[in-house]
């Protein structure tokens, strides 16, 4: 018994067919209590008011923005050096999914500068890099689709996912360059007493739990489909032959 | 290797388009800026480094699918490929060829667009200087791109999608570099870490790009 068990597809459908539900209605109870508990039966800001509720969207979609990143980078090494198609094709499944987190983010972020800084946008480094990050998704899912012949769609995607994210990186520190911008340094990490009150925290604690379980949800689910559409396309060619 | 260097040298000067072509498009993308902004000479010579920039990125942009994609079609770049030449020499040859074509004379052309666009008189050397130690980067990442998009019919567009965001940070640290010095101030950080990506594509993006080649030859 090994993880890499799961790299067959039959393996792979019958375990996610089984978890998919119950990861569906956790992200469920997650989102909901989440949000609710965000949105209704928190305090608003001292300063803020009522927009710091922003944040239970904007920090775990930016979160999960990079995080999509992050599993498509390892997805495509495994790819590239254990040659697993279930592994190409969830970095195939994930990247619509971190493209629209990224959108998302971005959008909320919007809607929190505009009372807040009184700008909807700024050449700030933070937001930047988040804009770059976008297209680089756009480019990468753009590959994926341009290429008829699967293996060479990802090996050449996964190759592009690795330069991409040297480039990603590189770009997220040269933007630094500027100057700090508008946006807040990181609020959030794992080793402080404490980083926001704890009224706002425990319900953006859900908040995120719940934007990871609905990314799970959905990448299997897509991975699913994916794998699906490629046995149904590889009937077809042997009926046709036949 | 120095045969293939010449003979995409010559390639470019005598089947004509490679080596005038840049330029003149760079000489458009400057002409017409005043046409967008207005003719201000102080707004023109703020933004003169960055134009000049933008408009040598472009040039390189464009003349890029030369790079493979004629002898993807005439069927040589399956006999390079057989020769007894790493692909990553081939793929650097390429890039050193598309940037003598392309990158440099884009440099030399870099000042005589400043006087257009009223480069303030320190920025002179600093836009020569800063493309100069750029403009290399951009033929090298550029290479990859080409190679990515090599066997894709009319894959013009999707090769600046893919391309323009790794030119991200080259772009930022070589308009940095010409800003400061068009303003007199200290350009020495932002030019060594633009000769830092210059430095770092050149030695490791011909592994990626030559992978990729393979891929697509197969």
């Amino acid at each position: 018994m090994s993880l890499w068990e799961y790299a067959n597809p039959v393996k792979f459908i019958r375990t996610t067919d089984k978890v998919l539900p119950w990861v569906w209605a956790l992200t469920g109870i997650c989102l909901v209590t989440g949000l609710v508990w965000g949105f209704f039966f928190t305090p608003d800001d001292f300063r803020q008011g009522s927009t710091v509720k922003i944040i239970y969207i904007h920090v775990p979609s930016a979160l999960m923005a990079i995080n999509a990143w992050l599993m498509m980078l390892v997805a495509s090494l495994i790819w590239i050096v254990r040659r697993h198609h279930v592994s190409a094709l969830a970095a195939r499944a994930a990247a619509p999914v971190g493209a629209v987190m990224t959108m998302i983010a971005l959008a909320t972020g919007a809607f929190w500068g505009q009372p807040m800084w009184g700008t909807w946008w700024a050449w700030d480094p933070r937001l930047t890099s988040f804009l770059i990050l976008f297209l680089f998704y756009l480019g990468y899912m753009a590959l994926w689709e341009a290429i008829e012949n699967d293996d060479t769609a990802a090996d050449l995607t996964s190759i592009l996912c690795l330069v991409g994210s040297v480039f990603a990186i590189l770009s997220r520190y040269a933007v630094n360059f500027w100057n700090q911008g508008l946006h807040q340094g990181a609020t959030l990490s794992l080793d402080k007493e404490e980083n926001i009150s704890d009224v706002f925290w425990f319900p953006l604690l859900v908040c995120i739990a719940g934007f990871v379980l609905l990314f799970i949800a959905l990448v299997f689910l897509r991975t699913q489909t994916e794998i699906r559409a490629r046995r149904t396309r590889a009937l077809l060619a042997r009926e046709g032959q036949g | 290797m120095k045969a293939l260097l010449t003979r995409d040298l010559m390639l470019a000067i005598r089947a004509g388009g490679g080596f005038g072509l840049g330029l003149a498009f760079f000489l458009i993308v400057t002409v017409l800026v005043p046409f967008g902004v207005g003719p201000q000479t102080e707004l023109l010579s703020r933004i003169a480094p960055g134009i000049l920039w933008i408009g040598a990125l472009l040039a390189c942009l464009l003349s890029l699918d030369r790079i493979f994609a004629l002898d993807w079609e005439d069927g040589s770049l399956d006999l390079l490929a057989t020769a007894p030449l790493p692909m990553e020499g081939i793929v650097s040859v390429k890039a050193l060829a598309h940037w003598i074509t392309t990158g440099l004379p884009l440099v030399f052309a870099a000042p005589v667009l400043g006087v257009l666009l009223s480069l303030p008189v320190p920025a002179y050397q600093w836009v020569v200087i800063s493309l100069a130690v750029g403009t290399p980067a951009l033929s090298v990442i550029g290479t990859f791109g080409a190679a990515l998009t090599v066997g894709i019919k009319r894959g013009g567009l999707l090769m600046s999608l893919l391309v323009l965001p790794l030119y991200v940070p080259t772009l930022i640290f070589g308009a940095e570099v010409a800003r400061r010095g068009a303003e007199g101030l200290a350009v020495q950080t932002p030019l060594l870490l633009l000769a830092g990506i210059s430095f770092g594509v050149i030695a490791l993006l011909p592994f990626a790009s030559a992978a990729v080649l393979r891929i697509n030859l197969r």
